[in-house]
């Protein structure tokens, strides 16, 4: 069963997700080492699907490696490099093999990876596949018509950006997502608050945000290059001057302070912000500074609720 | 690869391309003369290098054979590098521009913009199934006229 599931079915709790990158090689021990960071601290983490179109261990492997070492993993999956044979082959046999939450997305394109010569595949797009998903679990067939003897469980979710045009459309976009069977969406990273409160408040007028848990996506910038690299250098990400005007202004060695700082206060404004119901978290390979992060913003307390290291 | 799909900016209006449409709606005539033409094939490979020599020009079809435009503000998302046709990635610059190209619109802007300039911005919530990959360099005009397209565009529901 998805502990995601049950964590998102309780009110009082701020779900918090993190993303765990598989490696670029065959040792399972990158993924456990993670884990032990993670575990206890966050609901469920993701396992990128050779994120940024780099090839990489395929996100099933590292998340069934990812649920024996003790983390609840949400596979992602992504129409880029799979026809939709494969894509759903791929879900029958998470399902198979115990992972409780997928994360399905239309994925970057190939040109902007490691293989740019690759043939993109995009035989289904994000949403067609969240639908997909969705009518394997509950009518129990495939896209073929085919029925399914036993049925998958997982819970299904999906990804949104709140603030790439056209803005004004995002907020129907995952009314769309949530109807085709998305439970629950992270979002693109969160600095603009104020247009980020705009999209949620746009959700919940449309009860969008009762059928699909919204958790914001939320990192700390770490350095001036950093910056740099999200303000151009990665699709869709907003970093409004504010934010980058706060990351200058302070000598170079407290750069890092300061982005964790600003990403401590985002935490809290989003917790305590109307339809958000957790925070996604991406820390990219820094995962030992989640439990100080969450305890500084007071979303968890103390050491994790349960004492598994 | 040489079909490499880039997002296409329509050369009609998209008030003139409704109108157009009007002129297409599927009736018993063009159903009979959708079969007439299909059973001929040589007036048919005629009739569909006719259909790609308008609909290339003007919307940068790609002639997968099952058309998205009347529900897409007449943008075709076959244009669109993802091939994506149930709305625009996450990946779209805050200029508008594609991921993959930013030196291009993102052909799901534009279609936002003309569906919605048209009030027709509704017509983006439909979900568009999977294409029949089956379809593509046949014409979408014969199989729109006979009623094959049906169930490629479904309104979803709240379950
Ligand atoms: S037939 Fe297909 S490729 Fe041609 S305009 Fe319509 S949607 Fe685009």
């Amino acid at each position: 069963m998805s502990g995601l599931r049950a964590a998102l079915a309780d009110g009082g709790r701020f779900v918090v997700t993190a993303e765990v990158g598989p490696p670029r090689d065959a040792d399972p021990d990158a993924i456990t080492r993670r884990a032990k960071a993670l575990r206890g601290w966050v609901d469920a983490a993701n396992v990128t699907d050779n994120q940024g179109a780099n090839a990489r261990m395929s996100s099933l492997a590292a998340s069934v490696l990812l649920r024996a070492a003790g983390v609840e993993p949400v596979m992602q999956l992504t129409c880029r490099d799979r026809n939709r044979i494969a894509l759903q082959s791929d879900l029958i046999g998470a399902a198979a093999l115990g992972v409780p939450n997928v994360l399905l997305l239309t994925g970057d394109h190939p040109s902007l990876g490691d293989h740019p010569e690759a043939k993109p595949v995009f035989d289904l797009d994000g949403v067609q596949l969240v639908w997909t998903a969705r009518r394997m679990r509950d009518e129990g067939v495939l896209l073929s018509g085919r029925p399914l003897g036993r049925r998958p469980s997982w819970l299904i979710g999906t990804v949104e950006n709140p603030f790439a045009p056209p803005t004004a459309a995002r907020a129907r976009r995952l009314a769309k997502k949530a109807a085709a069977g998305a439970e629950f969406a992270q979002t693109q990273y969160v600095f603009d608050l104020p247009a980020f409160a705009r999209w949620t408040a746009m959700l919940r007028d449309e009860g969008v945000t009762e059928r699909c848990a919204v958790l914001a996506g939320v990192g700390p910038i770490r350095s001036l290059r950093m910056l740099a690299f999200l303000s151009t250098g990665v699709p869709g990400v907003h970093v409004p001057d504010e934010v980058a005007r706060r990351l200058r202004g302070v000598p170079e060695r407290r750069v890092e302070e300061e982005g964790l700082a600003i990403c401590e206060e985002t935490l809290r404004e989003l917790a305590a912000t109307p339809g958000v119901r957790g925070a996604h978290l991406m820390v990219f390979g820094h995962e030992d500074e989640v439990p100080d992060l969450l305890r500084r913003a007071e979303i968890r307390k103390g050491d994790p609720d349960v004492d598994r290291l | 690869m040489v079909n490499e799909p880039r997002p296409f900016r329509p050369r009609i209006s998209a008030r003139l391309a409704y109108t157009l449409h009007a002129g297409l709606a599927p009736n018993p005539f063009y159903r009979r003369l959708a079969a007439f033409v299909e059973g001929r094939p040589r007036l048919a490979r005629w009739f569909t290098s006719g259909e790609r020599a308008v609909k290339e020009r003007l919307f940068g079809c790609r002639m997968c054979g099952q058309c998205a435009l009347p529900v897409t503000g007449y943008a075709c998302p076959m244009t669109c590098p993802k091939q994506l046709r149930n709305g625009p990635c996450g990946g779209v610059s805050a200029d508008g521009s594609c991921e993959v190209d930013r030196s291009l619109r993102c052909v799901w802007v534009t279609a936002a913009e003309r569906a919605g300039s048209a009030g027709r911005g509704g017509d983006l919530d439909l979900l568009q199934r999977p294409a029949d990959n089956r379809e593509w360099s046949r014409s979408s005009w014969l199989n729109y006229w006979q009623g094959r397209d049906e169930g490629l565009t479904t309104a979803l529901g709240d379950g």
